[in-house]
């Protein structure tokens, strides 16, 4: 199933527009307890300068995939058995390590889920900025650090030319991510994955950094895939969302239109557990039982021990993407009723 | 749950101050960190507070000093009408019973060299008298059952759980030894969003079944709405608002709370565009120097001359008891 394309799949022209395809990836890695089916045929596309929100429980794959896309999955253990990852229409995976280190950090970059501990101590924050003028530009020392000093302007570091000499650690968590999103968007890519950039955060801060990406997005029309788990940030910012279970996609729509009505049990469960002003007083519907284990995949429909509209074939077979609207599909063999609201 | 109305936790003044020194072989005192700073509350017996607020504001450590964990600068805790910020050793172990901690990491807070049998009877070791030896394997068996894990599952170690089942044993542990209070330091937040509504349904069955009263701390305010019947809302030290669920939330008050309900994200793209949104500048200042007077002046946009030079009273500034701590509400 994973193998056809993405682009015919969610029913958009295919070629022309797609910045970059994800299509039918697999990424595994060899583990003592046996092999770890991270990514298991994921395929995803985004336009430019779309946001589409990648959503999903713990360990079901997000990360993994964008790490795949960076060209950063570099461990020994791990094996890409299937999938093609095109940008501009060209397969990243079949690139030389030096053309894809020039499509890194320039055209294509990221901000890390683990950003707060991705800077380095030892050096002032303007050397780190400036040092992806250095790398990148050849720019000279005094050169960089003006561009690194706008750039903390920029992303509205207060006092950025005095600020530049200080240390991480003398940064709060938010001020933090803003550097890190300076250098993520410091040579003007095209694309920007930005991976859980504020669930470190706390809300009012979480607000100050959303703002500060779209408004970046809007100067300069740069395309974002946004992983995260909350429903409400991606209510906020993302045109599109893909929802991620077990390693696979399980449903892929116009942002309006999940909210709406959803097409994957799991994806209603989620909406169905936000608490509600409605519900006070009452049991929240959570989704029963527990994520899948990566070890032990279960059969079939990965999601079935914990679905409520479960039926006898689900247990055996795998739902391909069913295509259900213009641009929205979803893996569920009973989508149908899932859309209806009817309930299994 | 509806409160009974008679007060099982009284918190008056309490003060925590951490010393800041200097120095290797002669430490200095260069200052302190005002972590919590005169918070008074009641919380009555059934009932669940709410307590919100940013990090850093001395949430934890405010629930530290509840359990009696640290020792405050200056106010008191009374559980019952007992003074427990005074008590020790046997007295101490005592007043304990009836207050328990869930708390925030399901995956660090269970030692990860004992049996979760081990781990829910850990309390019967230390208070010896409540359950006779012979009984207790079947009590944590009992209570595995009532957090809905697998009484079977008695000898595994906390690694063959997922996370939402490792806060289901927190939670086992905090039950066992029947406490009227348990204070809940974010016990959802590291949980997986499937997850959270499990622990939180579990967390207000068991408040039902066993007339518990819960101090909730979290940061995500729609957690705490769903759960509080009244809700504290904290800003470096100090309680800004506190009230009804209701009223905290549908009419709040001061600004910060205002900011602070209005940055969080609604999961419904509809409106987004014309959604108003109070975004506060800047970040918290430092517990280590706090600001003169209103301490939230530096991010208000309410603030004038009074706010530097006087510091406003949580008070009751409407009939419902309804409390804020501004001097223009
Ligand atoms: N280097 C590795 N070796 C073995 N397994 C790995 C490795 N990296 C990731 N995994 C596994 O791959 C799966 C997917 O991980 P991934 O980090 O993509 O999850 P995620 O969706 O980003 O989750 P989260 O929301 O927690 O960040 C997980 O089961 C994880 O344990
Ligand atoms: N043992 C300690 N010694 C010195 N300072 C401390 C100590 N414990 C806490 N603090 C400081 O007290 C302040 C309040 O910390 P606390 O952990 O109570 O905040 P919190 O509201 O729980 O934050 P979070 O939401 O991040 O958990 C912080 O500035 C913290 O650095
Ligand atoms: S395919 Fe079956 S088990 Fe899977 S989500 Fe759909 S109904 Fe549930
Ligand atoms: S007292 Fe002044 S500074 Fe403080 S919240 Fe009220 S208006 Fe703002
Ligand atoms: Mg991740
Ligand atoms: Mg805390």
């Amino acid at each position: 199933m994973w193998r056809s394309s993405t682009a015919e799949r969610d029913g958009r022209v295919p070629g022309g527009e797609a910045l970059l395809t994800v299509d039918g990836l697999r990424v595994e890695f060899a583990t003592r307890q046996g092999v770890v089916r991270a990514v298991n045929g994921v395929s995803y596309r985004i336009d430019p300068g779309e946001t589409l929100a990648v959503l999903g429980e713990s360990g079901s794959g997000k990360s993994v995939t964008a790490h795949a896309i960076m060209g950063l999955l570099d461990t020994p253990t791990v094996r890409v058995p299937a999938g093609e990852i095109r940008f501009h229409g060209t397969d990243l995976l079949g690139l030389r390590e030096d053309d894809r280190a020039r499509i890194r950090g320039r055209r294509i970059a990221m901000v890390f889920q683990d950003a707060l501990s991705a800077l380095n101590p030892v050096f002032t924050v303007g050397a780190q900025i400036g040092e992806m003028f250095r790398v990148h530009e050849g720019l000279s020392r005094r050169e960089a650090e003006r561009r690194a000093v706008e750039l903390m302007d920029r992303v509205r570091i207060p006092a950025a030319a005095q600020r530049m000499y200080d240390y991480p650690h003398q940064f709060s968590g938010g001020m933090r991510q803003r550097i890190m999103i300076a250098m993520a968007i410091a040579l003007g890519p095209e694309l920007l994955i930005a991976d859980e950039p504020t669930t470190a955060l706390d809300v009012t801060v979480q607000a100050q950094i959303m703002d500060l990406l779209a408004e970046l997005r809007r100067e300069s029309g740069m395309a974002m895939i946004l992983i995260t788990h909350d429903l409400g940030v991606v209510a906020d910012s993302a045109d599109r969302i893909v929802v991620m279970y077990g390693g696979r996609v399980v449903e892929s729509a116009p942002v309006h239109e999940v909210y709406q009505a959803p097409a994957h049990p799991y994806t209603r469960g989620l909406l169905e557990s936000i608490p509600r002003l409605a519900r006070k007083g009452r049991a929240l519907p959570a989704i029963e039982g527990t994520p899948p284990d990566p070890l032990a995949m279960p059969t079939g429909c990965s999601f079935h021990p914990r679905c409520s509209y479960r039926q006898d074939n689900c247990v055996t077979d795998a739902p391909p993407r069913y295509r259900i609207g213009p641009t929205r599909d979803s893996a569920c063999h009973y989508w149908r009723e899932v859309l209806d609201g009817s309930h299994g | 749950m509806a409160a009974t109305g008679e007060p099982i936790l009284e918190v008056g003044g309490l003060v925590k101050h951490f010393p800041m020194s200097q120095g290797v072989v002669f430490r200095r005192r260069i200052g302190e960190i005002r972590a919590v700073d005169g918070v008074s509350f009641t919380l009555r017996r059934g009932e669940t507070l709410g307590i919100v607020g940013e990090s850093g504001c001395g949430k934890s450590t405010l629930a530290r000093l509840l359990m009696a964990l640290e020792r405050p600068t200056s106010g008191s805790v009374r559980i019952n009408g007992r003074e427990i910020t005074r008590a020790r050793g046997a007295e101490l172990r005592q007043v304990r019973r009836n207050i328990q901690m869930v708390m925030q990491d399901p995956y660090t807070s269970l030692n990860p060299r004992m049996t979760v049998g081990d781990i829910v009877g850990e309390p019967y070791e230390i208070h010896r008298k409540v359950v006779p030896r012979r009984e207790r394997r079947r009590m944590v068996q009992e209570l595995l059952e009532v957090v809905g894990l697998n009484p079977d599952h008695v000898d595994r170690y906390p690694h063959q759980f997922s996370g939402g089942q490792r806060q289901r044993v927190g939670i086992a542990r905090g039950l066992a030894l029947k406490p009227e209070i348990i204070i809940c330091d974010e016990p959802v937040s590291a949980l997986d969003v499937s997850i959270q509504a499990q622990v939180v349904n579990l967390l207000e069955r068991l408040q039902d079944e066993f007339g518990l009263a819960y101090v909730f701390i979290a940061h995500d305010l729609s957690v705490v709405r769903h759960v509080s019947d009244r809700i504290g809302v904290m800003y470096l030290g100090k309680l800004v608002e506190l009230g009804t669920e209701d009223d905290v939330c549908e009419r709040p008050s001061h600004p910060y709370t205002q900011a602070l309900l209005s940055a969080v994200p609604v999961p419904d793209p509809r409106g987004r565009e014309t959604r108003g949104r109070i975004v506060l500048q800047g970040d918290p200042p430092s517990p280590a120097k706090p600001p003169s007077g209103c301490r939230f002046r530096t991010r208000c946009w309410k603030a004038r001359d009074v706010c530097a030079e006087q510091e406003p009273a949580l008070q009751a500034r409407f009939t419902t008891g309804h409390a804020v701590a501004c001097h223009f509400v």
